[in-house]
């Protein structure tokens, strides 16, 4: 039987413990009137459910982890010799063969008689496995039942059982999220450490000149820069704070200004209305940003700058930032909105009781008192800004210049990564492996925002409580 | 139902002729008349939810926040209408000061809450005046050797009667006629609790002072003359001690005596 069927059929069979348990402990209660069940009936029957499901569920994890390795081991074991000699190939490489041919895949070239041997001793091996693993996944799972019905008894605390395990549940998930994050710095670090065995850090860090030689081999075709082109991060580091520079520019004005109206203006009706519709802009693909910059925005910057004496390109750091910016309002404006709508009405009420305007009010009491998180915000629309990729891939011009000029045509480190990714670069030239080292250094500018963001957050409450 | 006056000497401060507020359909309080005068210590009792506290924040307009909230009727004040349109309430607030139920200092340092009312109404223009003004406030709230050194230290890090006290030397600052006190002490230890009644003594020598409360021994003790409200009437209003050994209303007695409420 699949493993997919068992998981159904071990759902199937918690259900039916469940019950069962259920029935049980009212059967139990009723039989010793005089003695009060420790636990709720569901208790009794979610333990008896967990009981027949768990112990079954980590065999079957434990079996498909070990199993192919064992099977495959058996079938290597028996391989002729000297047709193994013979053949003078790598191990793997036979061993993929011949499972292939097991799952019917088929292989290149003619399969020898004895690979086709091999792979009929494998399939007959992977089928008894599945039989065996049937049969002992019944055996657990009947036994873990049948002992858990037969142990409700008034005095067994199942319910400890259930909090016990619900416990672990939780740990176990939020260990998921955390070993992920883990897993994805682990992961880019390797591939980093194997970029700065070319290139040394740091000319990555400091190099100013970014210019990566498209090369499949690794190796160079011209000499102008040394034999493995220049990967320096700063003309991109530069472009992707002046991009996102410029969207806080846009952002932080507007989102407050609309956080400050919703929070203490507009009527209760026409904000409920117009807080969904500000945030429909954060949940419009970005890619739709980028063609809006690319077709509408772009050229009326360039058409706009050309009638006031400006030489502004349409794609430019200034139309991808103006977008973005347009982007992460409702980052800004919905945050701020709750936090300034959390700013206690006794505070407002002392303010206009000393005869403050409401104006005043909300400039000289209201926003200080809501700045921490209004600072959090927009740190977090920062970050967001940093790692934008679709509208600076498109409007921004993708040139990797060390530039302040706003209107100039800049590349961003998540374009950079883009382009070394998708080209036909072998992956493991350090044309392609700097995409890892782009990508540990965008994470950890983005842990260190909000790692400040958490500090200055901290340092204004205990000021202001 | 209408209260009669009694014993009213003195120079007449605020009048409220026939003022009745609805919330929405509500009518929560039904014609009140009542004159508060020049520089006594008027306390309106009564049981939760009679409309006393309701009653004061018509006094300087604070019921303007709530959106659905009416009042209807004449509050004059020096003899001028206080829901004129012509009014500005910015500066009739500056006039009627408030002291809330629950201490409510700005999250800011003792000097900046003394400061904000007035820095806003211009009131100082110099540092050295500001500075002046903010020492002389926190004197007459008792408060300022307390505080003296530790101005700069944010003001809702004080205890409960400190921050009460901050509370009403921040209303002092802008110099008001009249100071709205709404159960100032029902946050409040014992302790902290006298300290503030006497600081109301102090201060009815400068300003009119109308406080709410529930406590019907600290409105014997601080009022000169006590208002009782019930189910949105003004039942009885006149001499403290009149008012406290000698009720004229049964339904006063009743709840002087601890009848009820």
């Amino acid at each position: 039987m699949s493993n997919f069927s068992l998981i159904v059929l071990l759902l199937a069979l918690m259900a039916v413990g469940y019950q069962l348990g259920m029935v049980r402990s009212r059967k139990v209660a009723t039989v010793n009137p005089q003695q009060k069940m420790h636990s709720r009936p569901h208790h009794y029957g979610m333990m008896v459910g967990l009981w027949a499901v768990i112990p079954a569920f980590f065999i079957l994890v434990l079996w498909t982890l070990l199993s192919p390795g064992v099977i495959s081991n058996m079938v290597a074991a028996q391989l002729p010799e000297q047709a193994l000699a013979a053949e003078g190939m790598n191990a793997d490489v036979i061993m993929r063969r011949i499972s292939n041919l097991a799952a019917n895949f088929g292989v290149v070239a003619e399969a020898e008689q004895w690979e086709l041997a091999a792979a009929a001793y494998m399939q007959q091996l992977k089928s008894s496995s599945a039989l065996l693993l049937t049969g002992l996944i019944a055996a657990i799972a009947a036994a873990g039942l049948f002992f858990s019905y037969k142990r409700i008894q008034p005095q067994l605390r199942a319910r400890h059982q259930i909090e016990r395990t619900v416990k672990a549940v939780l740990i176990i998930c939020s260990t998921v999220a955390i070993l992920t994050t883990i897993g994805i710095v682990l992961s880019m670090v390797g591939e980093t450490f194997k970029f700065f065995s070319f290139i040394p850090p740091a000319d990555f860090f400091f190099g100013t000149t970014w210019n990566p030689r498209f090369s499949t081999t690794g190796v160079s075709e011209g000499s102008l820069t040394g034999s493995q082109g220049s990967f320096g991060l700063l003309p991109l580091l530069s472009g992707t704070m002046l991009v996102a520079v410029i969207a806080l520019l846009v952002a932080i004005p507007l989102g407050l200004m609309v956080a400050i109206y919703l929070a203490e203006y507009a009527p209760a009706k026409f904000r409920a209305t117009a807080k969904p519709v500000i945030e429909v802009l954060a949940g419009i693909p970005t890619i739709v940003y980028g063609f809006f910059a690319l077709v509408t925005v772009g050229p009326f910057l360039a058409d706009f700058g050309a009638s006031i004496g400006l030489t502004i390109r349409a794609t430019s750091a200034l139309t991808a930032g103006v977008v973005m910016g347009i982007m992460i309002i409702p980052f800004i404006s919905s945050l701020s909105d709750d936090i300034i709508t959390q700013v206690p009405k006794a505070l407002r009420d002392a303010s206009l009781g000393l005869g403050a305007t409401k104006s005043e009010t909300v400039r000289k009491v209201v926003l200080p008192a809501a700045l921490p998180g209004i600072v959090g915000a927009i740190l977090l629309a920062a970050s967001r800004a940093i790692g934008e990729t679709m509208i600076v891939v498109l409007a921004a011009g993708n040139s990797p210049t060390l530039t302040a000029n706003p209107f100039e045509a800049v590349s961003t480190v998540t374009v950079t990564i883009v382009n070394q990714l998708t080209g036909d670069n072998d992956f493991a030239s350090p044309q392609s492996l700097v995409a890892f080292a782009l990508g540990l250094t965008l994470f950890v500018i983005t842990l260190l925002l909000n790692v400040v963001a958490l500090v200055i957050v901290r340092k204004y409450r205990e000021q202001y409580e | 139902m209408t209260a009669i006056e009694t014993n009213s000497s003195g120079k007449v401060k605020m009048t409220a002729r026939d003022v009745k507020v609805f919330y929405g359909d509500n009518e929560a309080i039904h014609g009140v008349n009542l004159d508060v005068i020049e520089n006594e210590v008027i306390a309106f009792i009564g049981p939760s939810g009679c409309g006393k506290s309701t009653f004061l924040r018509c006094l300087n307009r604070m019921n303007d926040t709530i959106d659905i909230c009416r009042v209807t009727g004449s509050i004059k004040m020096d003899g001028r209408d206080i829901y004129d349109p012509s009014l500005d309430v910015v500066q009739l607030r500056a006039q009627v000061g408030m002291v809330f139920q629950k201490p409510n200092p700005f999250p800011k340092s003792i000097y900046e809450n003394i400061a904000y009312g007035p820095r806003l109404h211009g009131l100082a223009s110099r540092k050295s005046e500001l500075d002046d003004v903010v020492e002389s406030s926190l004197r007459r709230a008792g408060l300022w050797n307390e505080v003296k050194d530790r101005l700069d230290q944010p003001g809702t890090g004080l205890s409960g009667g400190q921050q009460q006290r901050l509370c009403i030397a921040r209303s002092i600052a802008v110099s008001p006629d009249v100071i709205l006190m709404d159960e100032p002490c029902s946050a409040l230890d014992p302790i902290a609790t006298s300290i503030i009644e006497e600081l109301i003594d102090e201060l009815k020598q400068n300003f009119t002072i109308v406080i709410v409360t529930h406590n019907m021994q600290q409105a014997a003790r601080v009022s000169d003359r006590t208002a009782f409200f019930h189910l949105g009437d003004l039942i009885e209003i006149g001499a403290t001690n009149e008012v406290f050994t000698n009720p004229k209303n049964k339904r006063t007695e009743d709840y002087i005596t601890g009848r009820y409420g």
